[in-house]
């Protein structure tokens, strides 16, 4: 544990209090009409993507690029996930092996 | 005399539908129909919840963590990504804008269910907390069995999946403590997780422009602002962008 109980718990807290907003906003915005926020509607459509794009930049944001060893493992699991998802279309297939690739090159192919 | 018989008899049923609390075997019924349904969930979710509760453990977070969080947050990808948060400089607001931006979608899931969710009573804010992605596919597609009470047959559906997650969590956490292997790049199961769902949506959303624009933004700003600093002035570029292109984008049209 790098944070305090504490700490720890109150992240807990923010993680539960912006899903909880994120679900009930729409519910207790609409309560009497149909939802023609055109705002909220709007965001809702594209945001969705353009987050699952941030949060693809976020895992990777360690990777460095001057260090073949510390771009390769991932480049080679991510080319693999991208072939078996193609192919098979199954996502939990795709991240476990995809995974196992990734934990095999990182313990026994570059080990440093 | 038949037609009152049925009426009295659509009446009663309608009462009993309504006041479905008092009455076992309601949601007995109600269960049994909506767990079949459940099962794809119940699958992926011990899978993946597995892997939260080995990694969570890895990082020095024990069992009861990983209940806890799994318990009170249920939402998958935003407690993979606060794992992160909790293993670096403490930063609850920074916890919980990121968390508002992984979630977005669930804006989304809510409008979408507005009209199910209306008369669903006192079932309704648990409903509600309850609405993740998997949750929100099942009942948006599904309809329950004639006879079977609506509301509890989604209160159950959102059940199962909750406590799939939980145990599938729990789980991984008692593995994780029981048996100690190299769990050296298990973090990239997060990775994988949103390459996935990246995928996905590029080959069902036929207008990328969304997509490109979260990537190009936040790949800038990782540049201009560096890896610790990034996130932040990432949001804001990918609203304004947004903003910006809106009616652009309206005109396209993003499912």
């Amino acid at each position: 544990m790098t944070l305090t109980s504490v700490q720890t718990f109150i992240i807990i807290c923010m993680v539960t209090l912006g899903t909880v907003i994120t679900r009930f906003l729409p519910f207790a915005l609409f309560q009497n009409n149909k939802g023609n926020n055109s705002n909220i509607t709007y965001f809702g459509k594209v945001l969705p993507y353009s987050a699952i794009g941030l949060l693809v930049v976020y895992c990777l944001k360690g990777v460095n690029f001057k260090s073949p060893a510390n771009i390769v493992p991932e480049a080679i699991a991510i080319i693999c996930i991208i072939l078996l998802h193609n192919w098979k279309g199954n996502a939990l297939l795709s991240i476990g092996i995809g995974t196992a690739v990734y934990m095999f090159l990182v313990q026994m192919v570059f080990k440093f | 005399m038949k037609e009152n018989n049925e009426a009295l008899n659509l009446k009663s049923r309608t009462f009993r539908e309504s006041t479905g609390i008092l009455n076992l075997k309601v949601q007995k019924e109600a269960l049994k129909a909506a767990f079949p349904h459940t099962f794809p969930v119940f699958t992926g979710f011990t899978f993946l919840g597995i892997a939260y509760g080995i990694l969570m453990n890895s990082k020095g977070y024990g069992v009861g963590w990983t209940a806890l969080t799994s318990f009170m947050a249920f939402a998958g990808s935003a407690q993979y990504v606060a794992i992160t948060f909790l293993t670096s400089v403490f930063n609850p607001i920074y916890a919980l804008l990121m968390t508002l931006m992984i979630n977005a979608r669930h804006l989304f899931y809510g409008i979408s269910l507005l009209d199910k969710y209306k008369s669903t009573g006192k079932l309704k804010p648990y409903l509600i907390f309850g609405l993740c992605d998997e949750t929100f596919s099942i009942i948006c597609s599904t309809e329950p069995p004639e006879g079977v009470n609506r509301n509890w047959f989604m209160f159950f559906i959102t059940m199962l999946d909750h406590s799939y997650w939980v145990f599938g969590s729990t789980f991984g956490g008692l593995l994780g403590s029981m048996i100690s292997f190299n769990t050296r790049g298990l973090d990239f199961v997060l990775t994988a997780l949103f390459v996935v769902i990246f995928l996905g949506q590029w080959k069902t959303q036929k207008n990328h422009k969304p997509a490109v624009i979260g990537v190009l933004c936040s790949i800038i700003c990782l540049v201009v602002f560096g890896q610790s600093n990034f996130i932040i002035p990432s949001m804001i570029a990918i609203l304004a962008i947004l903003t910006v292109f809106r009616r652009e984008l309206e005109k396209e049209g993003v499912q």
